[in-house]
């Protein structure tokens, strides 16, 4: 049988959800986790709900904070010292900087961004979106193993009966190495919500959005509905918003259960980077915006009243 | 300093893609192809790098076909000084990619002080290469970089992450970055600038010149398809001032007991 090692992220006391996503997909299997620091007690029973049968802490110096190579050789050290199979990961901002390097120095191959995968005995097969969704194919590694894969957040779902493992942290001593590339200093995000990439749910506004001022209606409603708020790249080429907030084929690639779409036309890079939003509602001024092709709800009228009159719908029906 | 920057020639954004008969690609006849666009940044970052450090060279490397070299012609009318490009009408993966760059820059006989890529290539959207290279290459390397400043042996750059935080590292050159949109405003290439670059020398590789084989291929794809199609929605008419409240009350209605998502 395979032998699997899932790296995980903390996210305060919990396992990031991607981590528990994996988990749940890896039903069946002897699956470890692995994390660089200290694992919360919390995080451990989540883990090991999931179905974790070991959780590795992984300690040593000039690890309390990310270096892409620090980090990659603390893991290279520890899973050398293990005969894993497989590694997989979530693509987050950190497990898309890290895990190519960490498989490069097995010389291994390695998916991205993978949206779903099945094991075929002790094979691997992955299937993944390409040119930002407008086409998908499957994914086969070969080669020196261990095998790399990461996992987009979103994309597998929670297993809603997971298999229980039975573990608790053990610690790992591991060498950071040589990092010559050092964090000196982290500026915080002008927001504090999920990432887009990891949102469950996203508001996101277009060109008819008109000003950057005007985006403060669609914070009401994702406040509200505790969303995360993007924008077309029509909207960000207009200064309307940072390029961090957009969706589409230049930005981020999203799979949000609700993607609202306010005064966003549809162009085809956009709809690449959304279109497996498991629901998607569109408002629009144009009968005929391409949004109307992939929206679950188009509503044809005026963003500008629209977004409030349903701010306030939601707080009536969430209570608050 | 011997500036390197590495490219790849991907379909324009607004094109329509078409997965091949036999399903291994996707149909390529009629696609028209630019340069991938997170690399225009790294060309400019280049060209800037090389205007505040007199006597170094803007040199940028491909890895695909040599049918349509539009993505170094770009780059070298935008102001860069030389091309090499390794042959293959393979679709390679990031592995065989990285490695091929490699192969390139050690062959072209300059020492890389720098070395700059796009943070990733809107085609596989991998995000892989720049890190494998960094890797072969034992450099130090920060990818998603929105803000760069320095000298010609140290730099401070700023590197994007989750809710547009930004993480500042402390680098020694060489070096690798992989640079985001938001780190310049790339120029445009002049019509002298595309004359020029006519007569600019373009080296070209065969794989076998940069020791790249098939043994080197670690990702195989199969069986590309475009994503399902969703069954039409339901659209409301919400242009009547008097509607609008019931329309919006029905669909926020529904996303609770129809799709279940609140």
């Amino acid at each position: 049988m395979a032998k699997i090692l899932v790296f995980t992220e903390l996210h305060g006391s919990h396992a990031k959800g991607v981590t528990l996503e994996i988990l749940g997909k890896l039903a069946g299997h002897t699956v470890e986790v692995a994390a660089i620091g200290a694992i919360p007690a919390e995080a451990s029973t989540e883990l090991a709900k999931f179905g974790a049968s070991k959780v590795h802490s992984l300690k040593g110096s000039n690890l309390d904070k990310y270096s892409p190579e620090g980090y990659a050789n603390a893991l290279h050290s520890f899973i050398v010292t293990e005969s894993f199979d497989y590694v997989f990961a979530g693509a987050t901002s950190l497990g898309k900087d890290l895990i190519p390097r960490l498989a490069t120095k097995f010389d291994a191959g390695m998916a991205s961004e993978v949206t779903n995968f099945i094991m075929e005995g002790d094979k691997f097969a992955g299937t993944r979106p390409l040119f930002a969704g407008k086409c998908f194919a499957k994914v086969e590694l070969s080669g020196p193993k261990p095998h790399f894969i990461t996992v987009r957040p979103n994309a597998l779902g929670m297993n809603a009966n997971p298999t229980a493992g039975a573990a608790t942290a053990t610690e790992v001593n591991v060498d950071a190495g040589a990092i010559r590339a050092m964090i000196k200093e982290i500026v915080k995000g002008t927001s504090e919500k999920l990432d887009l990439t990891e949102a469950n749910i996203i508001v996101s506004g277009g060109r008819a959005m008109k000003d950057a001022a005007n985006f403060k209606i669609l914070d009401e409603m994702a406040n509200v509905i505790g969303a995360t708020v993007g924008a077309s790249r029509a909207a960000v080429d207009s200064g309307f918003a940072p390029h961090a907030m957009q969706v589409g084929q230049t930005g981020k690639t999203v799979a949000p259960s609700l993607y609202i779409a306010c005064g966003i036309s549809g162009a085809i890079q956009h709809l690449a980077g959304m279109r497996t939003s498991k629901v998607i509602v569109a408002i629009n001024t144009d009968p005929d915006a391409p949004i109307f092709t992939k929206a679950d709800y188009g509503i044809v009228g005026d963003l500008f009243s629209i977004v409030p009159l349903m701010t306030q719908e939601f707080k009536n029906l969430l209570g608050k | 300093m011997n500036i390197f920057v590495c490219l790849k020639q991907v379909p324009d954004t607004e094109t329509k893609i078409i997965p091949s008969a036999d399903g291994t690609f996707i149909e390529t006849s009629s696609i028209k192809w630019i340069m991938n666009p997170y690399d225009e940044y790294a060309v400019e970052q280049a060209l800037l790098v090389q205007a505040a450090n007199a006597g170094s060279t803007v040199t940028v490397v491909r890895v695909g076909s040599s049918k349509d070299t539009e993505a170094l012609r770009t780059a070298m009318a935008m102001g860069a000084d030389d091309a090499f490009l390794v042959e293959t009408a393979d679709n390679l993966d990031s592995y065989s990619i990285a490695k091929a760059l490699k192969g390139a820059i050690v062959k072209s006989g300059k020492s890389p002080d720098l070395i700059l890529t796009g943070k990733q290539a809107i085609d596989d959207d991998c995000l892989q290469v720049p890190q494998i290279l960094a890797t072969m290459m034992e450099l130090p390397s920060v990818t998603v970089v929105v803000g760069y400043e320095g000298s010609a042996n140290e730099i401070i750059v700023k590197r994007e992450v989750e809710g547009g935080a930004l993480e500042v590292y402390g680098v020694n050159l060489p070096a690798m970055i992989a640079c985001n949109k938001g780190i310049n405003t790339p120029r445009y290439a002049s019509l002298p600038g595309i004359m020029k670059a006519k007569k600019k020398p373009l080296t070209i590789f065969s794989l076998a010149d940069v020791g790249v084989s098939d043994a080197d291929r670690r990702v195989k794809y199969s069986n590309f398809q475009l994503p399902p199609e969703k069954p039409p929605g339901k659209k409301f008419d919400a242009t009547d001032a008097a509607k609008m409240a019931s329309v919006v009350k029905d669909v926020v209605g529904l996303l609770r007991t129809e799709a279940k998502v609140l």
